[in-house]
């Protein structure tokens, strides 16, 4: 039999949870039993389901351990190393109580997913480049460096339908040939792994856990433009993945897989690293190039694009994190596999980061086509606490909220965009019938607005109104004829600013008018938030059918307001009530209300 | 090389790398604009001169868009005018009491007046919260000819969004400036005053 193999994740989030104890704790425990040359204990990159961590696999059984604690180490070591029986309480069941599925391969959140940029993770130990090589790590490098033109190897990413996972979804093999054919010397690559979309950790995570594939995949870039300089744009709050990061490219280094001369041919390649200046906005390619230069990160009109100029003027080719991801995988297997997986036109698979009201949140990868329905249901588990479904958001704040109505939406660039959303980079927030619509609307315009760079004129002004309205909404002082105004601010931001942020920033604001405009009417009308979210526009009271005189809600409350005898109906003063909502939070019997 | 550039039913030829604004203006076209100068580096930032292309149907601001040939672009369409009176709209908003934001506005048709205003600029013109007052428009005009004419690069733009401003370095009397006025007559708002520091 194989040997056997304890795969801790050591992902930002199990790490957190406490996991590189667990691995010590395994370590030390197989010691003990003289068991540590049987069985090899690895640290792995995120497996996706953070929301469950510690994440332990066993290997080559795939059994999935969750929320593993260092007390459980002896029994687990005792009764599966030794015994070969998982501990029933470390495996994952649907629900409590339910039937445990010990593989992690018919975990219904793994089932459906496709791995190609994260087919290493939770697999490999990202800080051992042999463990890269095991897995066919730079075989696509030496294949191209020595089997195939610079031409060859754009036709194949051409061929392939790659698309830009970085949010617009430019066709990659398209931007290498520009890039390629543009005049100018040298020339340069760029990884943005900037990752700004609040919630979104796609690229830490792919970082995190296969740092290689990256590096890979943009010296390929390299040879394919003909550049031999590259960057990676990495954000300051991604420690672990810039210390993956430079580890890796150290070992390259010391491989000889960049530098000069890679792999005894005449092709020169290395890679620098440069921490982010933090804004959103840093991650719009010409900003990020204006932060690479040292100057002001803002963006500035296009064309030119990078491709014709770009790091100090010069061609330059920037791509996303797990748009570089793809690449050796795409060399190795082909175009055609490639472009057989996903939808007419979108090929391939996307990262997503599952959050928000939905069971399990994490890191997913899926084909292209896949519905959103099936994301939130199948591989999120749908939603917590028996609440109804209401939107889901993809695309971060420049995106929209869809509807019940939309979630057989294929998940492609186009259907996305005709549903009034957009892919975006992958973040995929999921809502209940508790989150009310106008508020998501006002937060993402507020956070845009926070962002905005200040250069241009409609973004800088007209988001800050448009967050004026929202506001007065949600407060109970929107007007008749102010979903109209939004509508038209909106699309006339979108159509005169500057960069992608404002050109997208309404976004937000014109889907949930499109699929939740009678909660903007309650709001402006009846003065009234049907979600029972906007503070001002709710009341408590208590139901005196329903009321026990418990006492509960009456002990909670913070500024006693709230009066009656015990086993009688309870009042609330709303002269004095604050809003705070403890007495909904704590009454047992429902008789608390909010409207 | 010489491209051919069709503005508002016209054509054109001009030389390459000419922007749409240029060749406007060879026609005897008028855009507005208010952080274009010639003699200073391109912003694009205010977007005062929005225009359509035809040929996509998008606005592309006329002094930053390089025609290439066949472009064919609408200066009057219903989305560029509409298009350019919000921006007169916006920046009204910000600096309300500027006369040449006041006459921009109203040479574009916006009177606060007016009772056939549109609901969008009657919010932006009457109805906004009220703010702290500003003459400035952020084209930075100022900034690129302090660094481009006397290279002094005395003043600079910082903070981001509606808390951008211009400043000198550490917001103190700046040491690198000469007192030429270079800013000061860029300035389309008159919103720089040069005194003589202690
Ligand atoms: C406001 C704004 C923020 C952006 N942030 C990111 C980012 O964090 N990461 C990223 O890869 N692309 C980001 N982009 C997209 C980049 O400009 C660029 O299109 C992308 O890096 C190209 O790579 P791709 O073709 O592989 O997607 C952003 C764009 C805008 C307008
Ligand atoms: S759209 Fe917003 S972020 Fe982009 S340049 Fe204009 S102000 Fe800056
Ligand atoms: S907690 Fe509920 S049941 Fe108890 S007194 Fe308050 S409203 Fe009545
Ligand atoms: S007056 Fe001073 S700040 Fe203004 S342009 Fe001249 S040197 Fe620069
Ligand atoms: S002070 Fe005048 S020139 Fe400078 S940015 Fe403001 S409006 Fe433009
Ligand atoms: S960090 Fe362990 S599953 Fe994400
Ligand atoms: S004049 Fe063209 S954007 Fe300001």
């Amino acid at each position: 039999m194989d040997q056997m193999s304890l795969l801790v994740c050591g992902g930002t989030g199990c790490t957190s949870n406490g996991s590189l104890e667990i691995r010590t704790a395994l370590e030390q425990e197989l010691a003990r039993r003289g068991l540590a040359q049987d069985v090899k204990v690895v640290t792995t990159g995120c497996n996706g389901m953070c929301g469950r961590g510690p994440i332990l696999v066993a290997q080559p059984e795939g059994v999935f351990f969750h929320s593993v604690a260092p007390e459980d180490v002896p029994e687990l070591v005792e009764a599966y190393v030794i015994g070969g029986k998982p501990p029933a309480r470390l495996l994952y069941t649907e629900e409590q109580r339910g039937p445990v599925i010990p593989k992690m391969s018919e975990v219904p959140f793994y089932a459906k997913q496709q791995l190609i940029a994260l087919s290493n993770r939770g697999i490999i130990d990202p800080e051992n480049l042999e463990e890269y090589i095991g897995r066919d790590g730079y075989q696509a490098l030496s294949r191209v460096l020595t089997t195939m033109t610079e031409e060859e190897v754009i036709d194949e990413v051409t061929r392939s339908g790659l698309r830009g996972r970085g949010g617009a979804g430019f066709p990659t093999g398209r931007k290498w040939a520009f890039a390629r054919a543009a005049v100018g010397n040298p020339k340069y690559v760029i990884c943005n792994a900037d990752e700004g979309d609040p919630g979104a950790f796609m690229d830490r995570s792919i970082v995190e856990s296969d740092p290689h594939a990256v590096i890979e995949g943009m010296a390929i870039g390299g040879y394919a433009i003909g550049a031999s300089e590259a960057f990676v744009y990495i954000r300051g709050e991604y420690p672990l993945a810039l210390a993956r990061l430079n580890l890796a490219i150290e070992q390259a280094r010391t491989y000889g897989l960049l530098g000069e001369n890679i792999l005894g041919t005449d092709f020169s390649f290395d890679i620098k690293v440069s921490v982010g200046a933090g804004a959103f906005v840093c991650g719009e390619e010409t900003s990020l190039i204006a932060s690479l230069e040292g100057r002001m990160p803002e963006p500035r009109v296009k064309p030119p694009f990078p491709a014709q100029s770009g790091y100090m003027g010069k061609p330059t080719n920037i791509n996303n994190v797990e748009t570089w991801a793809n690449i050796r995988h795409i060399i190795l297997r082909g175009a055609e596999w490639f472009s057989s997986i996903g939808s007419e036109t979108s090929k391939g698979t996307k990262v997503f980061s599952l959050v928000g009201k939905v069971n399990n949140t994490g890191l997913v990868e899926v084909p292209m086509g896949i519905t959103l329905r099936e994301i939130v249901f199948d591989i999120g588990g749908g939603i917590p606490d028996g609440k109804k479904f209401k939107a889901v958001q993809s695309g971060g704040p420049s995106g929209g909220c869809l509807p019940e109505s939309k979630l057989d939406t294929p998940v492609d660039y186009e259907s996305l965009t005709k549903a009034g959303s957009i892919m975006g980079s992958g973040g995929l927030i999921v809502m209940d019938e508790t989150t009310c619509m106008v508020e998501v609307a006002r937060y993402f315009v507020a956070f845009t607005q926070e962002e905005s760079c200040g250069k241009c004129t409609p973004c800088r002004e007209g988001t800050k109104h448009m967050l004026d309205i929202l506001t007065a909404i949600t407060e109970g002082r929107g007007e008749e004829g102010d979903i109209e105004i939004l509508k038209t601010m909106a699309r006339n931001i979108k159509a005169t600013s500057l960069c992608g942020l404002g050109q997208t920033a309404p976004n937000p604001v014109l889907t949930t008018i499109r699929y939740f405009r009678d909660e903007y009417e309650a709001h402006i009308r009846e003065k009234r938030c049907p979600s029972g979210v906007c503070k001002p526009l709710i009341s408590y009271t208590i139901d005196k059918e329903a009321c026990t005189g418990c006492r509960a809600c009456a002990i909670s409350c913070p500024v006693t307001c709230i009066t009656g005898e015990r086993k009688l109906p309870h009042v609330i003063d709303q002269t004095q009530c604050i809003k705070c909502g403890m007495c909904f939070d704590v009454c047992n019997f429902n008789a608390v209300r909010v409207e | 090389m010489m491209v051919t550039v069709t503005i508002n039913d016209t054509a054109i030829e001009v030389e390459e790398n000419t922007s749409v604004l240029t060749a406007a203006t060879q026609l005897g076209v008028k855009i507005p604009t208010l952080c274009y100068n010639e003699h200073l580096s391109v912003h694009g930032g205010c977007r005062m001169c929005m225009v359509e292309d035809t040929g996509t149907g998008r606005l592309v601001p006329a002094c930053s868009t390089i025609v290439t040939d066949g472009l064919v672009v609408d200066t009057e369409s219903k989305n560029a005018v509409e298009a350019r009176r919000f921006i007169a709209a916006l920046l009204l908003s910000r600096a309300s009491d500027s006369p040449e934001i006041q006459e921009l506005a109203s040479e574009l048709g916006l009177d606060p007046n007016s009772p056939d205003l549109d609901p969008v600029s009657n919010y932006l013109l009457n109805r906004r919260p009220e703010r702290e007052y500003t003459k400035c428009i952020l084209c930075s005009l100022c900034v690129r000819a302090c660094a481009e004419i006397p290279e002094r690069h005395a003043i600079s733009v910082s903070g981001r969004g509606m808390a951008r401003k211009v400043v000198t370095p550490f917001l103190k009397i700046s040491e690198m400036c000469i007192g030429c006025g270079s800013c000061a007559y860029v300035c389309p708002t008159d919103a720089i005053l040069i005194e003589e520091a202690d």
